[in-house]
């Protein structure tokens, strides 16, 4: 191996490949390498107090538009997801394969949680063919499913719905699997957005273990109590 | 001045980088080098911020120590016994739950008796409780700690864990990561009391719930006691966990206190809240449990001779991590659904401790906590990475091999345990002068999914704790190269049925043969998959279909052999074969090998020799079927197999199975 001295990669490094001003600026730094490296070492990070929640909704819950299928024009964060539970699911209408299934086990679920859908339960199905599912076909979709009140069925821009799929985690790591909209995920999101809490569900799993998963995710954290202290619910919403 | 490729090239050995005067901080900074001692593997290209461009928390944008290897690297407090009057253990632990309602809580006072958070009334009295009184008492409170610190560097945040406590109400009794080591002994009956005392959901740091069910792995449990999945309990209520001590066989084969031959030594013990066991892991919900016997004493002038327990017998759970570039706290993406990996390397809870070691055998239990990482451990002298440094694996998921085998290097994937034998004296005589050595993780793995089955050069993989070696002192423990025997394998013989279980994904979600994890008692036959005769034998023939996934598959209550691993019935790349070696890696010629090939080579069924063993976690790797053989005898009751990347165990990768006397069931496709 070459002798290698320090100055020689720092020179090389700047110069030749590059990585250095990447990483400079990775934590919001703009020194240049060679300041950098100038620096004693007990660089202090300069670590910002931000909420986990506000984290989580900068990088998992974009505020995209989208539209209903009302013809509402609605943004994904602010007005799907904010302060409620929530179960996501992505879909097509003329999906042939697994969502007749899974469509029909959240339909199921939705009966299983009584009035809960739309109190203080709320699902939501985005379509992975916005070109394709408009209002319309989202609209005669959600009745032929008999989607009641509190189940939300979505289009919006094919950058933005990929953009949504991409940052919840319904995505492949192959890019033709990812491709495949005949093969998309199963899963249901379910999440409870103020109290951080986020699960998944198998949209292929039995209509009452789905529900009975549901029911626990939103009311455990509602149960029991330390020292008297008991988190009561600041969080239902009632349209 | 050196060309882009000679820089490169030059960057694969981050030792000549270091005597060349560079920090791993200056690597760090020029993008060179994660945490953990690894190159980045697209160097400039790592992807720090989220899609909708916020930063993230990803592989490779950890924010890191100034230095590693100045922090000792802590081993962890024993849990007291504490006595039947003490008043954390008021009212006395009892047969049947006390599900006496408390009006503090509305729940009742013990979360025993629930499954999936209701109560079941009658439920999960304990089994064998009149035969095998409790002798030993245990108390652990699971509480936040905001005040844990994983490095010394002041400029890494403090950070927020969940853990076990030692047991008392005090608020200075904080829990730590790993949580305290519970010591037990065969024929001692024990009961740990666990009280759920988190903060509520609200304060959660962004991940993890605070419902509990603490599963004590490998041990021979009875459902009540095991801390499966669906045995979760709420904030404010306790839980006792029984266990009756004896090993396997106690109540059928081998009355009254079971087979010798089945005795465990290394177990731990973790949260298992069914969907969110990755995030109640990753928060630090570990610690470990050692149980010693007759022979395997914790003394080494008796019994086995094994180095004397606490001195030179020694716990060492890995973990990785990811630390949040924005806030410097441990990170945990729940929108991750394939499994984590980190770039920050803890041992013990600290980010790259060294350890200091006299001249002697030295007895190790290495623990791979997870999340989804798989390691290819060895010794490294980072002043000769040349140098083949081998030592003795003595056990295999806490259990004895029938023998001591010579290794230079051990695969362990998320939950196996490998006990180690290594002798620091013989270590110094192979470094000549220098005075450090390292554990170093050569396995690459790029993200959770599995590794890549590549093996790095030496040196150049992940340090996990630097060993440094002191004077020579007293040794009176078994020299391993003198092929002691321990335990003899419990026989295998035909089974009465085998059945096949297939670990795939469909449609984007982990199964197991087609179907999800459930823990809805009232859905019968999807929650308990199948019923296992009492007293009976069976094979289970596990299996991986794909070859882009490798599964550590985890089976509760009974352990297995493994009979086989072979590649029949899949096509595609079998890269890891276990075919007797890694191609550079031999040391069969170095004058240390039996002649059995490189790390006890494999037997004709294709399985290595340290893993001739019993075993509670098997790695299913890449287009592989592996036939296990079980006992079944004891207990009744349901229990679970699952995945322990545990990523894809809280997505479904899951099942639970029944053990009751007088039901046939032939399923052989649950």
């Amino acid at each position: 191996m070459a002798h290698l001295t320090r100055r020689k990669l720092m020179t090389a490094t700047v110069t030749g490949v590059g990585a250095g001003l990447a990483s400079a600026s990775l934590f919001g730094k703009t020194l240049s390498p060679q300041a950098e490296l100038a620096r004693p070492h007990n660089h202090d990070y300069k670590f910002q107090n931000i909420s986990p929640r506000e984290l989580i909704r900068q990088r998992h819950l974009p505020n995209v538009r989208l539209v209903t299928m009302d013809g509402k024009n609605v943004r994904f964060y602010d007005d799907l997801v904010k302060d409620r539970k929530v179960v996501i699911q992505f879909l097509f209408t003329r999906c042939r394969e697994a969502c007749p299934i899974i469509t029909h086990h959240l339909a199921e679920v939705q009966r299983l949680l009584g009035g809960r859908v739309g109190r203080d339960i709320f699902f939501i199905s985005i379509t992975l063919s916005p070109e394709e599912d408009g209002p319309k076909q989202l609209k005669a979709f959600a009745r032929e499913h008999g989607a009641g009140k509190g189940w939300t069925f979505c289009t919006g821009k094919p950058g933005d719905i990929l953009l949504l799929r991409r940052s919840l985690g319904f995505t492949y790591e192959n890019p033709k699997e990812d491709a495949d909209r005949n093969n998309h995920t199963g899963m249901l999101l379910v999440g409870d957005e103020p109290l951080c809490r986020w699960a998944s569900a198998e949209g292929g799993a039995l209509p009452t273990w789905i529900a009975t998963m549901i029911r626990t995710e939103a009311d455990a954290p509602f149960m029991g109590a330390v020292n008297g202290v008991r988190l009561t619910d600041p969080t239902i919403h009632t349209n | 001045m050196a060309n882009r490729r000679d820089v490169i090239r030059a960057l694969h050995n981050r030792l000549e980088l270091v005597r060349a005067g560079f920090t791993r901080r200056d690597l760090m900074r020029m993008g060179l080098m994660t945490g953990t001692g690894v190159l980045i593997p697209k160097v400039g290209l790592t992807d720090c911020r989220s899609f909708s461009g916020s930063s993230t928390c990803n592989l490779g944008c950890s924010p890191q120590p100034a230095n590693v290897f100045v922090d000792p690297m802590p081993i962890p407090p024993e849990l007291p016994a504490r006595a039947l009057s003490d008043p954390g253990l008021s009212p006395a632990p009892s047969l049947c739950p006390n599900n006496a309602i408390n009006p503090a809580t509305g729940l009742p006072f013990e979360g025993r008796g629930q499954f999936n958070g209701s109560l079941i009334p009658g439920s999960d009295c304990f089994q064998f409780f009149n035969q095998y009184p409790p002798q030993k008492y245990f108390v652990q409170r699971i509480r936040a700690n905001s005040n844990f610190r994983i490095t010394s560097d002041t400029n890494i945040p403090a950070q927020t864990i969940w853990g076990y406590n030692l047991g008392g109400s005090a608020s200075s009794d904080v829990a730590t990561f790993p949580g305290p080591t519970i010591v037990s002994r065969y024929q001692q009956p024990w009961v740990i009391r666990r009280y759920n005392e988190l903060p509520d959901q609200s304060q959660n740091g962004g991940f993890g719930v605070p419902e509990m069910s603490t599963h004590l792995h490998n041990f021979h449990s009875a459902p009540e006691s095991d801390g499966g999945p669906c045995r979760w309990f709420f904030r404010g209520q306790y839980f006792d966990y029984y266990f009756t001590a004896q090993q396997a066989g106690f109540a059928f084969d081998h009355q009254p206190n079971g087979d010798i031959n089945e005795s465990l030594s290394t177990m731990w013990y973790h949260d298992h809240r069914i969907d969110h066991t990755a995030e109640n892991t990753y928060k630090g919900l570990e610690g470990f449990h050692l149980i010693f016997n007759q022979f395997d004493t914790g003394n080494e002038t008796t019994g086995f001779r094994l180095p004397s327990y606490p001195t030179y017998d020694i716990p060492v759970i890995l973990n990785d991590k990811l630390l949040d570039p924005t806030t410097g706290l441990i990170c945990f993406d729940t929108f991750n659904f394939k499994g984590l990996i980190g770039d920050i390397q803890l041992a013990n809870g600290v980010i790259q401790p060294f350890f200091n070691v006299s001249q002697r055998r030295y007895r190790f239990r290495v623990l791979n906590g997870g999340p989804s990482r798989f390691y290819e451990l060895f010794l490294t002298d980072p002043n000769g990475t040349s140098t083949q440094i081998p030592f003795w694996v003595i056990a295999n998921d806490g259990n004895l091999l029938p023998t001591p085998v010579q290794v230079t290097s051990f695969r362990i994937g998320v939950a196996e345990r490998y006990d180690i034998i290594i002798d620091f004296r013989q270590v110094k005589s192979l470094i000549g002068s220098h005075t450090t050595v390292r554990l170093e993780n050569r396995l690459e793995q790029k993200d959770g999914t599995g590794p890549t089955g590549n093996i790095l050069s030496p040196g150049t993989g992940t340090f996990c704790i630097q060993f440094n070696i002191g004077g020579i002192v007293t040794d009176n423990s078994v020299d391993p190269a003198t092929g002691p025997s321990f335990y003899t394998l419990p026989s295998v013989v035909t089974p009465r049925i085998t059945r096949n279980f297939v670990f795939d994904r469909s449609n984007g979600q982990w199964v197991i043969n087609n179907r999800f994890a459930d823990c809805n008692p009232a859905d019968g036959l999807n929650t308990f998959r199948f019923t296992v005769q009492q007293n009976s034998t069976e094979n289970w023939v596990i299996s991986n279909p794909r070859n882009d996934w490798q599964h550590p598959i985890h089976i509760h209550l009974e352990e297995h052999q493994i009979l086989s691993r072979s590649a029949q019935g899949f096509s595609g790349r079998n890269e890891f074969r276990y075919s007797g070696g890694y191609s550079g890696d031999g040391w069969g010629s170095s004058g240390y090998g039996s002649g059995s090939g490189q790390n006890g080579g494999t037997n004709g069924n294709g399985v290595p020799t340290v893993e001739i063993a019993r075993k509670d976690v098997t790695r299913l790797q890449f287009n592989e079927s592996d036939t296990l053989f079980f006992r079944f005898r004891d207990f009744q009751g349901d229990w679970p197999m699952h995945c322990h990347n545990v990523v894809h165990e809280d997505h479904a990768m899951m099942l639970l199975f029944k053990v009751l006397t007088g039901v046939i069931d032939n399923n052989n496709n649950p």
